[in-house]
């Protein structure tokens, strides 16, 4: 068959090049990526959108951006190696390429139904990549929100991510920050247990109170229903799910959940909109 | 655009000036079964088919193509199809699946792979002459088509009704222009025909109006009959590969013997493969088989029409002869909610 190369036509599958700024290891099985676009423009993402990075020859795979907006300049990503595509980046190092596909999906709605409100951020692992992406826009517009409670767990302390910028998050005005491990070592002197052990220990105003929610499948059924304890309402609530978005733009048919595309009408979800939809919690 | 009748002989001078010009597919006998394949001799073509194994589809989105190609770590390159091609002998229900990609493909973030490909198409279509084992287009509104097609074929005795219904249609007519005009009886038998082909394409009976489908979904979730039918499924993914409207697919890269470049390669996937839903470090989100074979008739009869406004299928029950354990008739799944549980 005749195959005709064009780089005119646009194409929704082509990435753009980028380049690894920054390459760090943080855990075992984690690296933090500082990346540029070659084009020089700005993602032009949201917090809580992704994006689909490509190494040539291994393939491409889906990936919370974890910086906000409001740091130009790079964005972060931070990758457990657990996929072909998230093991061949850990083995580049700053000023290799990649490409870059996206923003793609559904942000937290931070310039809507969060402005104005007390925000609680609960995120379990890497659950806290893109969560940090609001985090750090909350902040930077500092103002437009109320108080601001961020809890972290993981599974032990080696596991824990962010760990410099957590401390900075502590000394924000009107800000509590409280993590959890599963397992404790012996230099653990914080909380022990699932992420919902740390939720009795805050005090909100459920009605004033917007939960951001990220973390692995298990988490959510837990969090959810300690947060309806605590009369946190559904409509208030906004979940980011993980799914196999192989395409991102609504084609592949990977990522559904239900009728829903987790790569056009999510990552980022409303709790109340997914109360009917089955296969959301799984 | 006319409507003229052809005889055997002229319709097979037609098809070999056609085959002289450029790319032609057409329907053609295998074993004893049939396949669209390059057309290479008009005598070749066998419009009195029943149903081809794989729908046409494969033109317009092959089981494999490269969607890109690659040189060193990053500079990917778009690769298009874009030779111009003729598909001979297409049935309506399959005129009506390509119809629902094009929507799909078209829809919100075109995908120009398969649009381009689907602009070169020139779609020569064949109402039935012989219904297959399992056909039941004729519940589905899809045994006739009257859009979505270049060219109709009708066979009315011993000659052809040829109906061209657009520009690229009559680039192709040629020396057919002159044939002539149809007569109001050979109208009036190939009205017949669609009659006869609406009514008799019917192997097996939906009880139901298919556009009522999306509302007795919703009610169906916990029906037993996705547990019973689907302790039978090996999860091979057959209903998925022969259905024309099926489109999911899988992208990879395929590297160059020489490493250093390669193609970004695009692949039929399927549904009701266990692993469709999992994600990189193993959790499959859809790790119940019946799940996953809820899904597949959710997703025909309820997220598609959500999505384009067509139920998807076509009911030209291919993944009813290609199923090995014989589940997967979607009349009979379908039929089956209506009972009471
Ligand atoms: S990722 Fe392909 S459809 Fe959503």
């Amino acid at each position: 068959m005749a195959q005709t190369r064009s780089s005119q036509e646009k194409d929704i599958y082509r990435p753009e090049p980028a380049t690894l700024a920054k390459v760090q290891p943080v855990t075992e099985m984690e690296s933090f990526f500082e990346l540029r676009l070659d084009s020089g423009k700005e993602l032009g993402h949201m917090p809580g959108q992704f994006v689909e990075v490509s190494v040539a020859g291994i393939g491409e795979a889906p990936f919370g951006v974890s910086s906000s907006p409001t740091r130009q300049g790079s964005f972060h990503l931070l990758l457990r190696r657990v996929g072909n595509v998230s093991s061949a980046l850990h083995r580049l190092k700053a000023g290799d390429k990649v490409g870059i596909r996206g923003p793609f999906g559904k942000p937290f709605p931070v310039d809507d139904a969060m402005k104005g409100q007390d925000i609680l951020f609960i995120s379990g692992g890497i659950g806290l990549v893109p969560v940090r992406s609001v985090i750090q826009y909350v902040f930077d517009h500092r103002r437009d929100y109320g108080a601001v409670t961020i809890l972290f767990g993981t599974k032990s302390p080696a596991d824990r991510l962010f760990v410099d910028e957590t401390d900075e998050w502590k000394r924000q005005p009107d800000t509590v920050y409280l993590e959890s491990v599963d397992r404790a070592d012996a230099s653990w002197k914080g909380n022990v247990g699932v992420i919902t052990t740390l939720m009795p220990k805050i005090t909100i105003d459920p009605v004033r109170t917007v939960a951001v929610i990220c973390g692995p499948p298990i988490m959510y059924k837990f969090v959810l229903m300690e947060l309806n304890k605590m009369g946190v309402p559904s409509e208030r609530s906004y979940v980011s799910l993980e799914r196999h978005m192989k395409c991102g733009v609504g084609k592949c048919g990977h990522c559904q959940i239900n009728g829903l595309y987790a790569c056009q009408d999510g990552p980022v979800f409303r709790y109340s909109d997914l109360i009917p939809v089955r296969e959301a919690f799984r | 655009m006319g409507v003229v009748t052809v005889d055997l002989k002229m319709l097979n001078v037609w098809v070999e000036g056609l085959i002289r010009g450029g790319r032609v597919f057409g329907v053609q006998a295998k074993n004893n079964r049939f396949q669209f394949a390059p057309l290479l001799m008009a005598a070749n073509l066998r419009l009195d088919y029943d149903v081809t194994v794989i729908p046409p589809k494969k033109y317009m989105q092959p089981a494999r193509e490269d969607l890109l190609t690659f040189e060193g770590a990053a500079g990917f390159e778009t690769c298009l199809d874009q030779e111009p091609f003729i598909l001979i002998g297409v049935h309506p229900y399959d005129v009506a699946a390509i119809a629902q990609m094009d929507a799909v493909f078209s829809g919100d973030n075109v995908d120009v792979h398969y649009m381009t490909r689907r602009k070169q198409a020139t779609v020569v279509a064949c109402d039935v002459q012989a219904a297959s084992a399992n056909v039941f287009a004729g519940c589905m509104g899809t045994a006739t088509v009257d859009k979505g097609f270049d060219i109709l074929l009708t066979r009315v005795g011993d000659h052809y009704v040829v109906d061209s219904r657009t520009h690229k249609g009559e680039v192709i007519l040629g020396n057919l222009v002159k044939a002539p005009k149809a007569d109001a009886v050979s109208l009036a038998r190939r009205e017949q025909v669609w009659e006869d082909n609406r009514k008799y394409l019917r192997k097996h009976e939906l009880r139901m109006a298919p556009e009522t489908l999306p509302t007795l979904l919703e009610a169906s979730c916990d029906h037993p009959v996705w547990e019973e039918k689907s302790q039978r499924c090996f999860s091979c993914g057959s209903c998925n590969m022969v259905c024309p409207t099926c489109y999911c697919f899988d992208v990879r890269d395929d590297v160059r013997w020489d490493l250093k470049g390669g193609a970004r390669v695009r692949d039929w996937d399927g549904c009701m493969l266990r692993d469709f839903a999992t994600v990189a470090g193993g959790h499959n989100f859809r790790k119940n088989r019946a799940d996953r074979y809820r899904h597949r008739y959710y997703r025909k009869g309820k997220y598609m029409p959500a999505k384009i406004g067509h139920i998807s299928c076509v009911g030209c029950g291919r993944c009813i002869s290609a199923c090995v354990t014989k589940i997967a008739n979607p009349v009979e799944v379908y039929n089956r909610l209506l009972e009471v549980r």
